[in-house]
Formats: C-alpha cells, sequence, structure tokens
C-alpha cells in the first residue's frame, strides 16, 4: 500500500511541476521546478528501494536481516542541496528580471527578441 | 616514461578550486591581482593538460581512487585519450576567453572566481568516472556558467539567461531521474562497473536500463544543443558577453562529450541489452541539427547568432559522424578541436565588430564602417574560412578525416551531402554575413580600435588553431587512437576495476 501512495505523490508532484513549468510566468516556472525536484528527489530514494526502520549503516551489533541502501540517501542528500541553490538563483534572477523587464512573463516575445531588437 | 606523482590526477579540479577561493579575498584585499592570479592558475592548468596529454600518449589510464576506495564503491577520476584531449582543449579556450575578458572583469563583482569555478567544472566532468558525479560537476559548471553570462546583464540577457537557466534545470531533473533510474536497475553508477553489469542485466529490467539510457541521451542533447532540445543556444549564445561567448564554445562540447563517454565507454561494449541503443535516433538528430542549424545561419539577421548557428551545425556533424565508426570518429574528434577554437574566435571577432559598429552593433545591413577594417576585416575572413571548412585550414582537414571515415558506412550518402551542404550553406551565410559589415557601410567610424586583450585572446586561439593544422598527422593520429579507445571501453573498465588502493602504513597503537 505504502508503494502506492509513494508512487502516487511522485506522480502528483510531477504533474503539478510541469503544468507549473508550461505557465510563462517565473513565478509559477520556480514552482514549478521545486516541485519536480521534490517528486525527483522522491525517486530517488525509492531507487534504493522502500525499507521500513531498516538502518543504512551497520552498527556494533554486526548486520541486521534488512539494510537500507545508503547510497540513495547520500544522492538525494546531495540532490536537494543542489536544487534548492538553484531554486534560490532562479528566484534572485526572477525577482531581477521583474523589475528591470517591468513584469515577470517570460516568453521572448516579439519586441524582445533578441535576433531582432538592438543590443 | 616519467609519470606525474599521484595526486596530480585531482589537480585540474583541486586548483580551480582552490584558485576561486582565494580570487574572493583577493577582490577584496588587493583587486588589481585578480587577473594575473587567475591567468597563473590557467597557465598551470595548460601545462597540467599538456602532461596528461603526452601520458595518455602512451596508452596510459590514469586512476585517481578518491577517499582510497576501490573502484566500484569509491568515487574515482579517469584520465584516458578522450578525457586529457578535453582538458588541453579546456585549457586553451579558458586562456584566450581570460586575456580577452580582461577588461569585462571590472565591470561587475566575482568575475574571475566564477571563471574558475567553471573550469573546475569543466574539468571535473571530463575527469569523473561515475554518473552522479558527472551530474554534480555538470551542475558546478552550469551555476558558474549563469553567473558569467549575467554578468553584467541588461534585461534583454537577464531574459535570455532565465531560459538558459530554467531549460538546465529541468534537464538537470532528469538527469538525476536516469542516474538514479541506472542505479536501481544496476546496483552501481560507475562507468566502468556499468559498462560490466549493463550488459548481463536480466530481460525484465532491460527496459528500465533503456529508458534510463535514452533519458541520459535527453540531457546530454539538451547540453550540445542538439535539435528538439537546442533551441536555447542561439539566445543564449548570442547574448553573452563576447569572452564568455567564446568559452561557452566548450560548454557545448562537453555534452557532446558526455554522449561519446556514456555511449561508447559505457553502453557500447558488450552485446547486451543496450548495444547499438541511440545510435539511429543520434542519427536522425544529428541530421536534423545540420540542417536547422544550416538554415538558421542563413536566416538570422544577426552576425552574433550566426555564430551560434555554426555551433549548431558542428553539434549536429560531431554527433552524426559519431554514429559511424571508429573510423569517422576520430574525424570527428580532430574536428572538434577545429570547431570548438574556430567558434570561440569567431564568437571574439564578432563581438569586436559589434563594438566597433556602434549603435548598429551586430546587426547586419549598412552601418557606420570599421576603424580598423583591414586587421578586423582579415581576422574575419580567416576564421569565417576556417569555420565554413575551406582548405587549407583544419575544419577541412577535419571533413576529411569524417568522410573518409565515413566510406563504408550504409547511411554515409546522407552524411556527406549533410556535410557538404552544410559547409556551402554556411559559407554562403559568412560570405552575406561579412559583405554587409564591411563593404555596406555609410557615415563615419564611431567606433574604438580593437582593445589588446581582444587581440591577445585572439593569438592564442590562432597559435592553437596552426598548431592543430601543422601538427594535423600527429594530432589526428593522436584522435584515431582515441576513437579506437572509445571503440573498445575493455582497457578503460580494466583500469578502473584493477586500481588498488594505496597501501596506508599501520596506525601506531595509542
Amino acid at each position: 500500500m505504502t508503494e502506492v501512495f509513494f508512487a502516487s505523490a511522485i506522480g502528483v508532484f510531477t504533474a503539478c511541476g510541469v503544468w507549473l513549468m508550461l505557465r510563462a510566468r517565473t513565478f509559477d516556472v520556480a514552482l514549478g521546478l521545486a516541485l519536480f525536484s521534490y517528486a525527483v528527489n522522491l525517486f530517488i530514494f525509492a531507487m534504493g528501494r522502500l525499507t521500513f526502520g531498516a538502518p543504512a549503516i551497520v552498527g556494533q551489533g554486526g548486520a541486521t536481516a534488512t539494510l537500507a541502501d545508503p547510497l540513495p540517501q547520500a544522492l538525494v542528500l546531495t540532490a536537494i542541496v543542489i536544487a534548492f541553490a538553484m531554486t534560490a538563483l532562479v528566484l534572485t534572477l526572477a525577482l531581477k528580471g521583474r523589475f528591470v523587464n517591468r513584469g515577470d512573463a517570460c516568453d521572448a516575445d516579439d519586441e524582445t527578441r533578441i535576433e531582432d531588437s538592438p543590443r | 616514461m616519467t609519470m606525474l606523482p599521484d595526486h596530480w590526477l585531482v589537480m585540474p579540479i583541486m586548483l580551480p578550486l582552490l584558485a576561486a577561493a582565494l580570487l574572493l579575498f583577493v577582490e577584496r584585499v588587493r583587486p588589481a591581482w585578480q587577473p594575473f592570479l587567475s591567468l597563473a592558475m590557467t597557465l598551470v592548468l595548460a601545462g597540467l593538460a599538456c602532461r596528461f596529454v603526452v601520458m595518455t600518449h602512451a596508452n596510459f589510464i590514469g586512476v585517481y581512487l578518491l577517499g582510497n576506495w576501490a573502484a566500484p564503491f569509491g568515487i574515482v577520476l579517469v584520465l584516458d585519450r578522450l578525457a586529457a584531449l578535453m582538458l588541453a582543449l579546456t585549457a586553451v579556450i579558458a586562456l584566450a576567453s581570460l586575456v580577452a575578458s580582461w577588461r569585462l572583469a571590472r565591470r561587475g563583482p566575482h568575475f574571475h572566481a566564477f571563471f574558475q569555478l567553471q573550469l573546475a567544472g569543466l574539468n571535473g566532468a571530463f575527469l569523473t568516472g561515475d554518473v552522479f558525479n558527472l551530474f554534480v560537476f555538470f551542475e558546478v559548471l552550469l551555476i558558474a556558467s549563469y553567473a558569467l553570462m549575467l554578468h553584467n546583464a541588461g534585461g534583454r540577457t537577464l531574459r535570455a539567461g532565465l531560459h538558459y537557466v530554467v531549460i538546465n534545470l529541468v534537464s538537470a531533473s532528469l538527469f538525476l531521474v536516469s542516474a538514479s533510474l541506472l542505479y536501481g536497475v544496476a546496483g552501481t553508477l560507475n562507468f566502468a562497473d556499468l559498462a560490466v553489469k549493463l550488459p548481463a542485466l536480466p530481460a525484465w529490467d532491460a527496459g528500465l536500463a533503456r529508458a534510463a539510457a535514452l533519458l541520459l541521451l535527453v540531457v546530454f542533447a539538451v547540453k550540445a544543443a542538439l535539435l528538439p532540445l537546442g533551441f536555447w543556444l542561439p539566445e543564449t549564445y548570442g547574448s553573452a558577453p563576447g569572452p564568455v561567448a567564446a568559452l561557452f564554445a566548450i560548454m557545448t562540447k562537453v555534452g557532446i562529450y558526455a554522449i561519446f563517454r556514456v555511449y561508447f565507454t559505457v553502453f557500447g561494449g558488450g552485446e547486451g541489452v543496450l548495444a547499438g541503443l541511440g545510435s539511429p535516433a543520434l542519427f536522425a538528430v544529428g541530421m536534423a541539427t545540420i540542417v536547422f542549424g544550416a538554415f538558421g545561419a542563413l536566416a538570422t539577421k544577426r552576425l552574433i547568432a550566426l555564430v551560434a548557428y555554426l555551433v549548431l551545425i558542428s553539434s549536429g556533424t560531431l554527433i552524426v559522424a559519431s554514429t559511424l565508426g571508429p573510423v569517422a570518429l576520430g574525424g570527428a574528434l580532430y574536428y572538434l578541436v577545429h570547431t570548438t577554437l574556430t567558434v570561440a574566435a569567431l564568437f571574439l571577432v564578432a563581438h569586436a565588430i559589434a563594438e566597433q559598429r556602434g549603435p548598429r552593433a551586430d546587426r547586419l545591413g549598412s552601418g557606420p564602417p570599421l576603424p580598423q577594417p583591414v586587421l578586423v576585416g582579415l581576422l574575419f575572413l580567416v576564421t569565417a574560412a576556417a569555420a565554413a571548412g575551406l582548405p587549407p585550414l583544419s575544419g577541412f582537414i577535419g571533413k576529411v578525416l569524417m568522410l573518409q571515415g565515413s566510406g563504408r558506412a550504409p547511411l554515409a550518402t546522407w552524411f556527406w551531402a549533410a556535410v557538404l551542404g552544410s559547409g556551402l550553406l554556411a559559407t554562403v551565410a559568412l560570405a552575406r554575413a561579412g559583405g554587409s559589415v564591411f563593404w555596406k557601410t555609410h557615415g563615419v567610424a564611431v567606433g574604438a580600435p580593437m582593445p589588446a586583450g581582444d587581440r591577445l585572446g585572439l593569438a592564442v586561439l590562432a597559435v592553437a588553431g596552426l598548431l592543430w593544422i601543422a601538427g594535423a598527422n600527429s594530432a589526428s593520429q593522436y584522435t584515431a587512437a582515441t576513437a579506437q579507445q572509445l571503440a573498445q571501453p575493455q582497457s578503460y573498465v580494466d583500469a578502473v576495476m584493477r586500481q588498488v588502493p594505496v597501501k596506508l602504513p599501520a596506525r601506531s597503537p595509542h
């Protein structure tokens, strides 16, 4: 049953993330990226197989019957840190863009296309 | 042969990281010292990379065990021919870009620190021996590249920068999905270990492994700007400052490198579930990229965007050539070095032209005359001829090597048509652009002459390019041997898996 919930959570996060990212406003895109990275983090975690109450490190008493895979946990940690930094960066860019470009639309409409406008 | 001490293998990553940290201090205390420190570090990297090329030329594969754990369990850095070649190329481009950015760096904070972080990320991506650290170094080089691209940026650059950031963040998430999927299936992320384990996968896991492999291809295609995923490139490269765009010439090659590394070293060996996977897709995608790049180059109204479309053509050409057998791959690697140097030089020249034309910038069409028409014109002529692949420059040699190498492949005819056709279209586009910039002029010159930094940067690229032509025989032998090493990953796998940890002296009892 947990597997179903876990998989559904990943699916819902991904769907919301993709939907938000496809909206052409920077704030929505930033939120979408954050949701998508949650989905990815859960997915990485699941790739180490779902276990309950199992230690990730073999302690003094020797190995227990089940052990959680520690590597995906380490990967998730790295991914969380990187995603956090990147979200912060996108928000900074979005804020700066909002003041410089007067609006948070993030599509290049005709008058802002770089090809045609003066530098 | 004298070997460098063991720890030198990690230095191309450690030294720039250290320099970046140091530069942040120096910026506060002695701002004028920054470029010299940065330059010194880049020169050291160049020397190191040259040493690595010489070492790997003797069929040496260097393996460095970080934390002294044996291969599949710990993190490894691996130096083979391809890695050494890419390190050397990075160092040359970095040197040219750094010299040319002498003035740009003063216009905003932290330029040199980010530059060194970018180098650390690039070198790490070329040296790393596992999928997850490839992801980490991708992030390092990307976050530095965001900062460099937006250095001293205005509104429009900011918007193009946001596109670049978002598309790379999405591809980073996909990278994580595919990397963890590979781990879930094979239980390892080490390139060499994956190369051993993937062919032996049971049939019920093969589908997942294939999905992960193709998802990785999507991620690398974003980096290499292959067609359905490459639309961000002309805007991004077109709005980055000149020296930064020159440095970015190596960034698409990181994507190409990753495709080569994963598709040859990791998935290439053995007759397992992943053998031959992706090759037809790569061929089609590469061809489409060539066509799109060629027509984009013809259609664009800006000189700098034109150069960006040439980047697309070269990406597509390299990818298509890599699917046509190891001999063509050897030619493609020769062409890769040529095209990186040439595109970097063209970006510098195009930005010099844009600066000299004042408000008209790099838009094609009638504008004020250039203050230095002869110097800039000759530079443009030579770099454009090199980019279009006209003899006797290295583009021509590279194309001949690729076309000869593709001889027997069933799809070679299409490749010939694409390479020759895109070369023709690129020549037409460049000639038309050059004509309208240099000859269709009116009014008086408004721009300032070319700064010394730009000239020096171009000189660095010119020397490297001339060496690549003059030494074409040994260079093409090196790249041919590199392609052989890629096509037969067994030596790579053996070197990594057989590397034993250093014996530490027994700890004395307290």
